[in-house]
């Protein structure tokens, strides 16, 4: 049993801004000829980390994942308030759907872990519809112990692998 | 890719050809009690075949050399080594000179002759002494098969060696498909492979574009069922091994399915289904698609495995609030909780021969596969490391195979076998990384 460091969660959100989606740039509005080009100090470049209505946005500001205590799949007060943050931000941006996946750590065996991610996926999803967003743009998967972000084997690597991570994706319901 | 050369399947046939020689009543015949836990192995000379063509001479001496290392490998024998031979043997049919091996001690001697005819076929036979006897064990035997598959040839004359010696069934000439796994722990790819008993003759079954998991064999280890990612979430798959074609299991839509197992008839498939975050058992006909709920619990159900028989399934679930070892019908039902230790127990696997249970255990941070029997009692640990995990049955119930993986960043898992008497633990020869393996039945 641990507590997380709440610097371990937004160094874990920072790391994966990396891996956000490519279909937004498809879907996104307004980023005709122009848009990125001579952005000043302040401007809000559409589709990048500082437009609110960007995966990017939300994967670094609103915060994409949660984490979980051991063996556990119910939310933590911080947990909650990153998926208020979640919920929020999808019922603005409508234009796209979330994929939640479950993650586990390496302790336990393949298949239980397979199962505690579907666990642990489902209860960011049940939060999330209770927050009024349409369980239609909301998928699950778990990939149990298979998709490790830390890689040591200690409680502080372990913290961050019990997740569960909203990823958008572009493809509105009313697009 | 899928570059798989079917196995040149050998017809083999054995033929009980050979003369015994004259035999009389011994006391004291050579025998390997294993149920009883071997401390001293037993001495066995396996001189090099006798080559009776000459194409047939490379192989004459590395069929020996398999034989040698099969029965060395189980722990239960040790080589006589060839320097320390009196007389060489050199001829099949010669009269065995006793009292040359039991001056070196050897107290099993196995000779053998090999020749490759016009169609380029091969023939390997053998005989068996009992050497402080000065008798012959069992009749000779006769092989005979495709050059390619000459290591089965070696590995069914083990076979009957270790069979006569210690009257169990043999392993030897037996596969083991496993997920081969390349690449960092945070990027893993995992492919399926196959590969001979002990490690020879890989071959790799699918391409590591997507997670594969966990395959297991069919009775007549002509099928694997294993787990994919190919289509974005977790489904069930069917490979014909010799062709390698594979298809999606029929299970409901939308859904994960995993942790298939097919049942002892080859036709039904237990297996795990994941419905709004809740993981229950189902069984399905392969032929017909049609599925059956077996359990109906907001608790996770996983990891099934059928007894022998196919009347129950021993299976893992956190209804008591941590994972624990059920048995139930096989047609679902009131299940009967079997393991009671301290600690986390999961994928439980029935024996081929029905008396025990091996399961991974996790107790203090350390994980174990152990063994039970199918009451729960007379619990045993086999094995303790920071992670093993995931054991399956030689076709004799002898010996478990398992996946060990090491602690840390460089982590890498690979294989494992164990004695279930708990001796003989070594790691099974892979090439590169490996986890998850089934034991295949013992060919035909």
């Amino acid at each position: 049993m641990s507590i997380l460091p709440r610097a371990a969660l937004l160094i874990a959100a920072l790391a994966l801004s990396a891996c956000s989606t490519n279909d937004r740039f498809k879907n996104g509005s307004g980023t005709g000829a122009g848009a990125g080009a001579g952005a000043g100090a302040g401007a809000v470049v559409p589709g990048s980390a500082n437009d609110p209505r960007s995966p990017a946005y939300f994967q670094q500001s609103v915060g994409d994942r949660v984490l979980f205590l051991v063996d556990q799949s119910s939310l933590t007060d911080e947990g909650r308030r990153t998926l208020d943050g979640q919920a929020q931000w999808l019922m603005t941006n409508t234009d796209y759907m979330a994929t939640i996946e479950g993650h586990a750590d390496e302790q336990g065996t393949r298949e239980y872990n397979l199962a505690l991610g579907a666990r642990r996926a489902n209860t960011v999803r049940e939060y999330l519809v209770s927050k009024g967003i349409s369980s239609a743009r909301l998928k699950t998967i778990s990939y149990g112990k298979e998709r490790p972000i830390e890689i040591c084997s200690e409680e502080a690597c372990y913290a961050k692998n019990r997740r569960a991570v909203t990823v958008i994706a572009a493809g509105g319901l009313t697009s | 890719m899928r570059h798989v050369t079917q196995l040149a399947t050998a017809a083999l046939t054995a033929l009980a050809m050979l003369l015994p020689l004259g035999a009389t009543a011994q006391d004291g015949p050579l025998r390997i009690e294993i149920t009883e836990g071997v401390i001293e192995p037993l001495p066995v000379a396996v001189p090099n075949f006798v080559p009776e063509t000459p194409a047939a001479t490379e192989m004459a001496s590395q069929i020996a050399r398999v034989v040698t290392e099969d029965l060395v490998g189980t722990g239960l024998f040790r080589e006589v080594p060839a320097s320390a031979y009196i007389s060489p043997v050199t001829s099949f049919s010669a009269p065995v000179q006793y009292a040359d091996w039991k001056a070196i001690n050897a107290q099993a001697l196995v000779t053998g002759a090999v020749s490759k005819d016009a169609n380029g076929r091969i023939n390997v036979k053998f005989r068996l002494y009992d050497v402080f006897a000065g008798q012959e064990m069992g009749d000779g035997l006769q092989f005979s098969g495709t050059e390619a598959g000459w290591r089965r040839m070696a590995h069914k004359v083990a076979d009957a060696v270790y069979s006569r010696i210690t009257g169990e069934g043999g392993y030897f000439d037996s596969r083991v498909v496993y997920v081969a796994e390349t690449g960092p722990k945070d990027d893993r790819r995992k492919r399926l492979a196959i590969m001979d008993y002990d490690g020879a003759n890989t071959q790799y079954l699918t391409d590591s574009a997507s997670i594969v998991l966990a395959p297991r064999f069919s009775p007549t280890g002509d099928r694997v069922l294993y787990t994919s990612y190919e289509t974005g979430s977790p489904r069930i798959f069917v490979l014909d091994v010799a062709s390698v074609g594979r298809r999606e299991l029929p299970t409901a839509g939308g859904n994960m399915a995993f942790s298939p197992r097919f049942g002892p008839n080859g036709q039904q498939v237990v297996y795990s289904m994941e419905q709004g975050g809740n993981t229950d058992l189902y069984s399905m006909d392969v032929n017909s698609g049609q599925s059956t709920r077996l359990t109906q619990a907001p608790s996770i159900e996983t990891a099934p495995s059928f007894s022998p028989d196919g009347s129950q399934i021993v299976f893992e679930s956190d209804r008591s609030g941590s994972p624990q070892l059920y048995i139930m019908p096989a047609s679902g039902g009131e299940a009967r909780r079997i393991s009671f230790g301290q600690g986390r127990y999961g994928t439980p696997v029935w024996s081929p021969r029905g008396d025990l249970i091996a399961f991974t255990k996790q107790n203090k941070g350390r994980f174990h596969i152990g063994v039970m029997r199918t009451d729960g009692s007379e619990e045993r640990l086999l094995t303790a490391s920071f992670l093993d995990e995931g054991p399956t049955w030689s076709p004799n119930g002898r010996v478990i195979m398992f996946t060990r993986e090491t602690q840390g960043a460089q982590g890498q898992s690979s294989l494992y076998s164990v004695d279930i008497s708990g001796r003989n633990l070594k790691p099974v020869r892979t090439d590169g990384g490996a986890s998850d393996p089934a034991w295949s039945p013992l060919q035909r």
